[in-house]
C-alpha cells in the first residue's frame, strides 16, 4: 500500500523531526511558563513575531546565530510586556495573553510593511543548511533522518534536556516548579514569586520566539503572513497532552508532526485523491482537540496556574 | 508591591486611568505613524474623517459595526460566565454557511417567512457548533481556549471545502464562492435610499435583549453568579453546568447572526473571505466595553471607526493599515490594566 | 534547661494600618533564648498580621524588629529567615507536587546554583527528624500526607534553615489532643537544645500548658504580659476578650423525632479526603449534634450528603421520615435544611455581588423572587432589607458589594438569609470560623434560640470546645466513619480524643464479638 510505505522512507523521518522543531521550542516555552502558574496565550502571536525578527535580522546582513538571538530577544519583549501585566499587576492571563497575540502579530505586519513596502513576492535569505553530524548521519536510515538535520533543530533538542535539567534538578527549578503548584510556599521560604513567574515567562516566550524563527530561518527561508498557522494554539493542547513535562512534550510534538507529514505526504496518493485537500488539512487540529480529550484526566496540572498572587492577601 | 482594594472610588480615580489609557494608545500610534514617514496629526484627521466625515463614511462605520456588536455580544455574554469563546469566528461563518444553504433557493418563501427562518437556523448553528466545546468542557475538563480556537480553523477549512464542492456557484467563474442569495431572502435596507441594513437594527435589538436578560432575568443572574463565583453559585443550588450549555448556546447563536447579517445584509454570498477577523475583533469590543451589552454598540462604533477610518486614511498617507489593529492591541492592554488601577491601589509592601 | 536571658527577639511599637483599620498599634514584646512565649489573643485581635511583619511579609508602618540585636530590614522575608526566624503558618505552605526534601530545600539554596546536593541534604533532614522525634520520609510526596504529617514537614523547614526563633500560627487547630501532646513535646524539647518558640492561639488551656510567658492581644493593642506560673484562665480570659459578651448558657433540651436520617450512607473519596463509610446518624428536632474531628476526615463529605451537593453510592437520606428519591442543593432548601457552608467567602456569597443579590441566592427562582423567569427585585429587596434588619448585619445598604462587609457580618447576613426560612434543620459547617468574639456569641445564641425552637442543627467543627459547650449529642468523625454517640456531659476531651486518632475505631473492632 502507498501510505504504508511512507513509513518507510528516511526522507519521511526526516521531515517529521524537521516539521516538529517549531513545535518543540513552542511547547517548551508554553510549559516553562504555565508551570510556573502562568498560561501564555501571547504565543501565536510571539511566534509571528519571532518568525520575522530572525528572518529580518539575517536580511539586514547578521549572521544566522545573531538572528536567532534577535528572535529571541524580541521574544523575551513579549514575554516581558506580557508577565508585567499578568504577575504584579494580576490580570486577566486570557485577555492578556489575547492581547498579546494581537499585538505581536499586527506590530510583525506593519514592521515588514514598512521595511519592505515594494515587495510582491517574500525576499529570501542564505537560511541554515543541514549538518551532517559525522558518522551518526552514516547510520542507514536513522543517520539521514535524525543526524542530517540543521544546527537550529540539534540545538531545540539540546534545549529539552536543557530545560529537563533544570527544571527537575537545579534549584532554580525547583522553585518554578514549586511556584506553578503553591507560590505561599515559595513566598514562605524567602524567594520572591513574582521574579520567578516573570522570569520564566520571559524565558519561556523567548523559546517560543525562536520556534517561530525556525519557520523563516530553516524550515522555509522567507516570512509571509499567515506563517505560523495555529501552530501556537496547537502547542498550547501539546503542553498538556505531554503533563507538562519536556521529555513528553517532546514525544507529543514528534508525534503531531508525524502526523502532519503524513496527511502531507497521503495526499499525494491514491487514497489522497479521493478526499479534499481540505480534509487533510484539518487532521492536525481535530488531533490535537482529540489529543486533550485524551488527556482530560489532567491529574497534573499546576495547581496555581492562573490563580494570581497577592502577597500577604487578607 | 501589593494591590489593595479601594472602598469607594473617587469619580477621578474612575475617569484618569481609562483617559490615560486612551492617550497613551494614542501616543503609541502617532509614533508609530512617524516611523512610517507621515504626520502623526494628518493621520488621526484622516482616520476620524474617513469614519465619520461624510454619509457615506458613516454608513459605512455602522455597516463594519453590525457584525462587531453581534460578535462582541456573543464574547461579552460568554466572557461575563467566564467561558472563554474565542470561537466567534467559526460561529459566524456557521451562521452565514447555513443562511446560504438555506437562503439560495431551496426554500422558495416570501421574504416575511424566509427571513426569520434563515436567522432562526443560523442561530441553532452557531449555537451547535459551540455546543462542542461547551460540552467537551462540563463533561471532560477540556478547556474551551483551545478547542473554540481549533475550531475556527476547523470549521473555515470545512466551508472551504463545500464552497470549492458542493456550494459553488456554477455561474461563479470557478471562484470558490457561493451562489447568490434569492432576492426574497435579502435583508431590506433600514431606510431607503441609504446604505444601511436591518441587520443593523437587528444588532441593537439584540443588545437591548441581552441587556434585559442579564439585568432581570433569573438566566442573567444565573449566568453573573456563575462568572463570578463558581464554588458559591453550585453551593447555592445554581445547576452550573446547565448555565453554561445555555450561555455557550447563546453566545453561539449571537455570533452566528453576524454571519446572517453579513451575507443577507450586505455581500448577498458567502466566501471565504467574509469575515476579515470579526470573531477575534469581537473580543476586543467585548472587553473595551467592559462586557456591559449597551457598551457593546457604543465600542463597536467606536472599533469599526478605527477601521473604516484606517482604511481609507492607509490609502491617502500610505501607512499601513496594520496600524488600526496595534492601536486596538494596545487600547485593550491599557484598558485592561486602567480598570484594574481604578479598583485597587498600589501599596508598597 | 533553664531559659537564659539573652534576648532572642524584640518587636519594638510596631504598628501596622491596612486603610482605615488599625491591625497593630504599638505593639511591643521580647523573648529570650530558650523560652516559649504565647500570643494570645481572639479572632481579628492582630497576632498574624504582627507575625507576618515580623517574618517579613508585611512592612509595619513603624516600629522595628530586632533578632539577637541585630535590627531586620523591614518587609524582607529572606533576611528574617537568615537571621534565624522561622514560621509554621495556620494554612501550610507547602507544595503537593514536590517531595518532603523538595519541599524543605526550596528556596535554601541561590537560585543560580547548578546543584541540589541531595545526599548532603537528606542526611541533615533524617539528623534533625530524629533528634527531634519526628518521623518523616524525604520522599514522600507532600500531597499524599496527613494533615499531622505535613506539619512536622512544615517544622522540619524551618529546623533545616537553622531556626532560633519559631513561630507557629495556631498549630492544633488540626490536630488530635494526642498529637497536640506529641506536638507540645517536641517543642519543649526545642527549648532545652536553645530554641525560642512564638506559639499564637486563643485557646486558654493550651496556652496554660505549653507557654513559660504570655502576651495578650485585644484590638490591635498588647493588654497584658504576664508569666505564667503568676496567672491563671480567668485572668487572662478578662485580658484576652475584656469584660464583654458572655457566652450564652447552654440549658438542656427536649429532642424529638428525627428530621433528617442517614441510613448506611457510603460517599466516595473526594480526593485525598475520605468518603463516608457505611454511616448511620439521625438529626432529631430539639437538639444540636455535635461532629467532632480533625479536618480531612471526611467532615466535608457528611456535610456535602447533608446539603444536597452529593447523593450517597449507596445507603439513603431520609426526610421527616421518608426516603428521599432526587438529592440536590435545591432539594435540600426546599427540604427545610439551612446551610451554613464552611467557607462564607468561596461558598457562601459572591463577593461581587450586593446584599440583595447574595439574599436570594439560594430562593431567587422560587415565587417568592421570581416569576416564569423574571426577578422580582423589589421583594428581594425587601427581602434582604428584612435580614439585615434582623439579624444586625452592618451594613451601608442592601445595594452595598457583600465584599466590603466584614468576616462577622457577613457570616451574620449568611445565617439571616438562612433562618428567615424557618428551617426545620440546620446545618452549621465551621459556623463562628474566624469571626471576633462578639460574632461569635451571635452566632451562638441564634443557633440556640433556633434549637429550642425545635430545629435540628448538626454542628460541624474543628473547635473541640465549641463542639463539647454546645452539643446535646456528640459523634466524632475520623476516617468518614462514625463513633457512637456521646451524651452531653458524659464525655472528656481525652475519651473524644481517642476516637479522633483513629484508636477507638480499631478497639471497636478488636473487641467485636
Amino acid at each position: 500500500m502507498e501510505v504504508l510505505e511512507i513509513f518507510f522512507t528516511a526522507s519521511f523521518w526526516a521531515a517529521v523531526i524537521r516539521i516538529s522543531t517549531p513545535l518543540i521550542f513552542a511547547t517548551l516555552g508554553e510549559l516553562i511558563c504555565e508551570r510556573a502558574g502562568v498560561l501564555n496565550l501571547g504565543i501565536e502571536g510571539i511566534m509571528v513575531a519571532g518568525a520575522f525578527a530572525g528572518w529580518m535580522a539575517v536580511y539586514s546582513g547578521t549572521g544566522l546565530w545573531v538572528g536567532v538571538c534577535v528572535a529571541m530577544f524580541v521574544g523575551m519583549l513579549f514575554g516581558f510586556l506580557h508577565s508585567l501585566l499578568t504577575v504584579p499587576f494580576g490580570l486577566s492571563q486570557h485577555v492578556v495573553g489575547l492581547g498579546v497575540t494581537l499585538l505581536a502579530t499586527s506590530s510583525t505586519y506593519y514592521a515588514y510593511r514598512l521595511a519592505l513596502p515594494e515587495v510582491t513576492s517574500p525576499p529570501k535569505i542564505d537560511a541554515f543548511q543541514p549538518y551532517d553530524i559525522p558518522i551518526l548521519s552514516e547510520i542507514p536510515f536513522i543517520g539521514p533522518a535524525l543526524f542530517s538535520q540543521t544546527p537550529f533543530t540539534y540545538l531545540a533538542f539540546g534545549l529539552v534536556l536543557v530545560t529537563s535539567v533544570v527544571l527537575y534538578r537545579t534549584p532554580l527549578g525547583l522553585a518554578v516548579r514549586a511556584a506553578g503548584e503553591n507560590p505561599a510556599a515559595v513566598a514562605a521560604q524567602g524567594l520572591s514569586v513574582t521574579k520567578i513567574r516573570m522570569g520564566a515567562v520571559i524565558i519561556g516566550s523567548g523559546f517560543m520566539a525562536m520556534g517561530g524563527a525556525f519557520l523563516t530561518m530553516s524550515a522555509f527561508d522567507s516570512f509571509f503572513f499567515e506563517m505560523v498557522n495555529g501552530r501556537g494554539w496547537i502547542c498550547i493542547a501539546l503542553v498538556v497532552f505531554g503533563s507538562w513535562r519536556p521529555g513528553k512534550a517532546l514525544l507529543g510534538a514528534v508525534l503531531f508532526a508525524a502526523f502532519d507529514a503524513l496527511q502531507i505526504r497521503v495526499q499525494q496518493t491514491s487514497l489522497g485523491s479521493l478526499m479534499p485537500y481540505q480534509f487533510f488539512l484539518m487532521m492536525p487540529y481535530l488531533l490535537s482537540i482529540l489529543a486533550l480529550i485524551v488527556m482530560s484526566r489532567r491529574a497534573e496540572v499546576p495547581a496555581a496556574l492562573m490563580v494570581p498572587f497577592n502577597k500577604g492577601e487578607r | 508591591m501589593r494591590l489593595e482594594p479601594i472602598d469607594k472610588p473617587s469619580l477621578a480615580r474612575s475617569l484618569l486611568p481609562p483617559v490615560t489609557a486612551l492617550g497613551a494608545t494614542v501616543a503609541i500610534a502617532s509614533f508609530l505613524a512617524m516611523l512610517a514617514g507621515a504626520n502623526p496629526f494628518s493621520v488621526f484627521g484622516l482616520i476620524l474623517n474617513g469614519a465619520f466625515g461624510s454619509k457615506f463614511a458613516i454608513l459605512e462605520t455602522l455597516n463594519r459595526a453590525t457584525p462587531l456588536i453581534f460578535t462582541g455580544l456573543a464574547v461579552a455574554v460568554a466572557f461575563r460566565a467566564k467561558f472563554w469563546n474565542i470561537g466567534a469566528e467559526a460561529q459566524l461563518y456557521a451562521g452565514a454557511l447555513l443562511t446560504v444553504l438555506l437562503g439560495t433557493g431551496l426554500l422558495p418563501w416570501p421574504s416575511i417567512a424566509i427571513l426569520p427562518t434563515l436567522a432562526l437556523f443560523s442561530i441553532l448553528a452557531g449555537a451547535i457548533l459551540l455546543l462542542v466545546p461547551a460540552l467537551l468542557k462540563t463533561r471532560f475538563g477540556v478547556d474551551e481556549v483551545v478547542t473554540t480556537l481549533l475550531f475556527n480553523f476547523i470549521f473555515l477549512l470545512f466551508v472551504s471545502m463545500l464552497l470549492e464542492g458542493p456550494l459553488k456557484d456554477p455561474m461563479g467563474m470557478g471562484w470558490p464562492k457561493s451562489a447568490r442569495l434569492l432576492p426574497e431572502a435579502r435583508l431590506p435596507r433600514l431606510v431607503d435610499g441609504l446604505r444601511l441594513h436591518w441587520g443593523f437594527g437587528l444588532a441593537i435589538l439584540s443588545a437591548i435583549s441581552v441587556w434585559v436578560v442579564q439585568s432581570r432575568m433569573t438566566l442573567g443572574y444565573e449566568m453573573r453568579a456563575v462568572g463570578l463565583n463558581r464554588q458559591a453559585a453550585a453551593f447555592a443550588g445554581i445547576p452550573v453546568n446547565l448555565v453554561l450549555v445555555k450561555t455557550a448556546l447563546l453566545s453561539g447563536g449571537l455570533a452566528a447572526l453576524a454571519g446572517f447579517s453579513e451575507v443577507a445584509g450586505l455581500k448577498g454570498s458567502l466566501t471565504l473571505d467574509l469575515s476579515p477577523g470579526f470573531g477575534y475583533t469581537g473580543i476586543i469590543v467585548a472587553m473595551l466595553a467592559l462586557l456591559h451589552p449597551l457598551g457593546v454598540i457604543f465600542a463597536a462604533l467606536f472599533v469599526a471607526g478605527i477601521f473604516v477610518g484606517a482604511d481609507s486614511m492607509s490609502r491617502a498617507a500610505d501607512v499601513p493599515t496594520y496600524l488600526a489593529d496595534i492601536m486596538l492591541a494596545t487600547a485593550l492592554l491599557l484598558m485592561v490594566l486602567a480598570i484594574m488601577l481604578t479598583r485597587f491601589r498600589i501599596v508598597r509592601n | 534547661m533553664s531559659k537564659s536571658s539573652v534576648e532572642a527577639l524584640c518587636l519594638n511599637a510596631i504598628t501596622k494600618c491596612f486603610g482605615e483599620l488599625t491591625a497593630n498599634d504599638a505593639v511591643s514584646f521580647s523573648i529570650n533564648k530558650g523560652e516559649v512565649l504565647a500570643l494570645l489573643g481572639e479572632n481579628g485581635a492582630g497576632k498574624t498580621t504582627l507575625m507576618n511583619v515580623l517574618f517579613g511579609q508585611y512592612t509595619a508602618d513603624s516600629g522595628t524588629v530586632s533578632v539577637f540585636g541585630q535590627i531586620l530590614p523591614p518587609g524582607n522575608s529572606r533576611a528574617a529567615l537568615d537571621a534565624g526566624v522561622g514560621m509554621v503558618h495556620q494554612h501550610f505552605t507547602l507544595a503537593d507536587n514536590l517531595t518532603v526534601q523538595e519541599n524543605i530545600t526550596l528556596g535554601t539554596r541561590p537560585l543560580s546554583s547548578l546543584k541540589l546536593n541531595y545526599f548532603k541534604t537528606r542526611s541533615k533532614i533524617l539528623r534533625l527528624a530524629k533528634e527531634f522525634h519526628l518521623s518523616v520520609s524525604p520522599d514522600a510526596r507532600v500531597g499524599s500526607l496527613s494533615v499531622g504529617e505535613r506539619q512536622r514537614v512544615e517544622i522540619l523547614k524551618a529546623l533545616y534553615r537553622d531556626v532560633k526563633v519559631l513561630i507557629l500560627d495556631e498549630p492544633t487547630a488540626v490536630l488530635t489532643p494526642q498529637e497536640t501532646n506529641d506536638l507540645f513535646a517536641t517543642l519543649r524539647l526545642a527549648t532545652t537544645l536553645g530554641l525560642s518558640i512564638i506559639f499564637i492561639s486563643h485557646k486558654l488551656h493550651e496556652v496554660m500548658a505549653i507557654a513559660d510567658r504570655v502576651c495578650v492581644l485585644r484590638h490591635g493593642k498588647k493588654t497584658g504580659e504576664v508569666l505564667i506560673k503568676n496567672t491563671d484562665r480567668d485572668s487572662l480570659a478578662k485580658m484576652m476578650m475584656g469584660a464583654e459578651s458572655k457566652s450564652p448558657q447552654v440549658l438542656p433540651s427536649k429532642s424529638g423525632p428525627a428530621l433528617l436520617e442517614l441510613k448506611d450512607v457510603v460517599t466516595p473519596n473526594i480526593g485525598s479526603a475520605p468518603g463516608l463509610k457505611s454511616v448511620d446518624l439521625a438529626l432529631k428536632s430539639g437538639q444540636i449534634i455535635g461532629l467532632a474531628g480533625v479536618s480531612g476526615n471526611g467532615q466535608a463529605s457528611i456535610a456535602d450528603v447533608v446539603g444536597g451537593l452529593s447523593k450517597p453510592i449507596t445507603g439513603e437520606v431520609w426526610v421527616n421520615g421518608v426516603a428521599v428519591e432526587n438529592w440536590s442543593p435545591r432539594d435540600a432548601v426546599n427540604s427545610g435544611i439551612a446551610r451554613i457552608p464552611e467557607d462564607r467567602h468561596s461558598m457562601g456569597s459572591i463577593a461581587d455581588f450586593d446584599i440583595t443579590e447574595n439574599s436570594i441566592l439560594e430562593r431567587y427562582n422560587t415565587a417568592l423572587f421570581s416569576r416564569r423567569g423574571w426577578l422580582d427585585w423589589q421583594s428581594s429587596r425587601a427581602f434582604a432589607n428584612r435580614v439585615i434588619e434582623k439579624y444586625d448585619v452592618r451594613c451601608p445598604g442592601v445595594d452595598t458589594p457583600i465584599r466590603l462587609l466584614s468576616g462577622g457580618n457577613m457570616q451574620k447576613l449568611i445565617l439571616g438569609r438562612a433562618l428567615e426560612c424557618n428551617p426545620t434543620i440546620i446545618l452549621a459547617n465551621q459556623p463562628v470560623r474566624g469571626l471576633d468574639v462578639g460574632a461569635v456569641n451571635y452566632v451562638h445564641s441564634q443557633l440556640l434560640s433556633a434549637r429550642d425552637r425545635g430545629a435540628a442543627i448538626l454542628l460541624i467543627s474543628e473547635d473541640l470546645d465549641e463542639v463539647m459547650s454546645l452539643s446535646d449529642v456528640i459523634y466524632v468523625i475520623s476516617n468518614g466513619r462514625l463513633s457512637p454517640k456521646f451524651n452531653r456531659g458524659k464525655m472528656t476531651p481525652a475519651q473524644l480524643g481517642v476516637w479522633m486518632g483513629g484508636q477507638g475505631f480499631d478497639e471497636e473492632i478488636t473487641h467485636a464479638p
